[in-house]
């Protein structure tokens, strides 16, 4: 087995598994693109999780999230629960010794996921920021009475939260009419501009 | 951030969304406080929506040039912005620090607004503005209804002090700002570890459980190191704070109690400003007993402020 020639397949990453997961490496590049960030540099010290408020809700926990990107697990790291429950608290991307924000990396996540189509297991959630978006493309600003209708129409959850509704309108808390921007043709040309094509629409 | 580019106390003012809403009672009284002090907070016009919570987990060029658009109008008016709600400056700053460091980035928003826009506008909270630029001196002379060692938890949340490279005004760990505000205002603010804790934010609507704990561990902590109230300087953590409270007391059986003032209806209440009674009537935590404990060492006339429920 006196075999010099060099293993052709070695660098040939198409067919890389991690423990019988398909891995991409151009998930990895594109995640690192996409969130300004090197996610390399994370050695799975585990700070992350240790003080992220809602790792509890998570199937993958924060450190994993960053694993999964490392290995080019695309699949998982784009359909786990994590990524829609990270709050956005930048409390990992304050504490992390390695300066890698992970909150970058969650929002890169959930842009790759939401332009992927890929289903979120935290509906409600993704249903939550559609009605936001939507709203405010309509109108440029968040109406909170409209937004709350709207949310419920979409998630059918119609009774959630009536009493505190009616008693923040009982206290003058609930504007019931909008108050849209003047220019919206200028808040059009923003999304307009978010939608022209391109990969994931992201940095590069 | 920043000291400021104001001779003057005039600020381009970016009030966000829930300020004509759910935080009525936070942009009235950061109406009068602001006048009281003779700062002049001027409306960017035709502002819009940051996009906070959910332009930045949606897509890159959202999350920056929805921001950018408010920037580059209050860049032209020349003044610093004024931001009092926590979410808002945390999208606002993080978007204009971005535009600055990411040429590419920046090419798009300008492309997307139609303008040039260098990320140059000195966005800055509220709170800062009011303790660095009037000043805790000028404050402590506006004081006429010292607030007796009323036992105030500090409570920062997370978007006002973080990623501490984007918004860089405090300690990003265990910020000291609005616990010097409110010992000038003669209060004694205790200390407790849950300062930049997260109160769940925008789950509120969605996965109000997750908000049931966070804010509920806030609360509780709160409560255990001695206060008898908490104050705060963005609408959505008074949200969860104020709103939740009653569930998360029914939920849990432990009676909490704690009242949740923003700072600008602290100070209104210590320097005695008209319109606090109905500032705190629009809370769902009655208030009612902590002005009448001050009350009864201080000479507080008011009858409208003393029978608050």
């Amino acid at each position: 087995m006196s075999d010099d020639t060099p293993d052709k397949t070695a660098n040939d990453l198409s067919n890389l598994t991690v423990g019988g997961h398909r891995s991409d490496p151009e998930f990895f590049e594109r995640v690192n693109s996409l969130s300004g960030q090197n996610v390399s540099l994370c050695y799975q010290c585990g700070e992350c999780t240790a003080g992220c408020p809602t790792a509890f809700a998570m199937d993958f926990k924060p450190n994993q999230v960053s694993r999964l990107v490392q290995l080019g697990m695309a699949e998982e790291a784009l359909s786990c629960n994590s990524i829609w429950i990270c709050v956005g608290c930048e409390t990992c991307a304050t504490r992390c010794p390695k300066n890698v924000d992970l909150c970058a990396i969650m929002d890169a996540l959930r842009q790759m996921a939401s332009k992927r189509h890929v289903k979120s297991p935290e509906t409600d959630v993704q249903s939550f920021h559609e009605v936001f978006l939507s709203s405010i493309r309509k109108s440029g600003r968040m109406h909170e009475a409209g937004l709350i209708a709207a949310l419920k129409l979409k998630t059918g959850k119609l009774t959630k939260d009536i009493p505190l509704g009616l008693a923040l309108l009982k206290k003058g808390r609930l504007n019931p009419l909008p108050d849209p921007v003047k220019d919206k043709a200028a808040v059009q040309a923003i999304f307009g501009e978010a939608q022209t094509p391109g990969e994931d629409n992201g940095r590069q | 951030m920043g000291a400021s580019n104001n001779s003057e106390l005039t600020y381009a003012y970016y009030p966000g969304c829930s300020i004509h809403g759910t935080a009525r009672d936070y942009g009235l009284s950061i109406d009068a406080v602001c006048s009281a002090l003779g700062m002049d907070l001027v409306e960017i016009p035709d502002w819009n929506c940051c996009g906070a919570s959910s332009a930045h987990g949606t897509d890159n060029l959202l999350s920056a040039a929805l921001p950018a658009r408010n920037l580059a109008i209050a860049c032209k008016m020349q003044m610093d912005v004024a931001v009092p709600c926590a979410a808002c400056f945390n999208r606002l700053a993080v978007a204009n620090m971005r535009i600055r460091e990411e040429a590419e980035l920046r090419q798009r928003v300008e492309t997307a607004l139609s303008q040039s826009y260098d990320g140059s506008a000195n966005v800055r909270t509220l709170l800062d503005i009011v303790i660095n630029d009037a000043g805790l001196e000028a404050i402590k002379e506006k004081v006429v209804r010292p607030l007796d060692g009323l036992k105030a938890a500090c409570y920062y949340g997370c978007l006002m002090v973080r990623p501490p490279d984007a918004v860089a005004f405090d300690r990003p760990e265990d910020p000291q700002i609005l616990d010097q505000l409110v010992a000038a205002l003669g209060a004694e603010p205790v200390a407790w570890p849950h300062k930049t804790e997260c109160c769940g934010a925008s789950f509120s609507l969605t996965r109000t459980d997750i908000v049931m704990k966070l804010t509920g561990d806030v609360l509780r902590m709160a409560k255990r190191c001695g206060a008898e109230c908490i104050v705060c300087a963005c609408p959505l953590c008074m949200a969860n704070l104020d709103m939740r409270q009653a569930t998360i007391e029914k939920v849990s059986g432990q009676q909490i109690g704690l009242p949740v003032l923003y700072f600008t209806e602290m100070m209104g209440l210590a320097m005695s400003l008209p319109g606090v009674e109905s500032w705190l009537r629009m809370h769902m935590v009655n208030a009612g007993g902590v002005i009448r404990r001050l009350a009864a060492v201080q000479d507080m006339s008011d009858p409208a402020l003393v029978s608050l429920p």
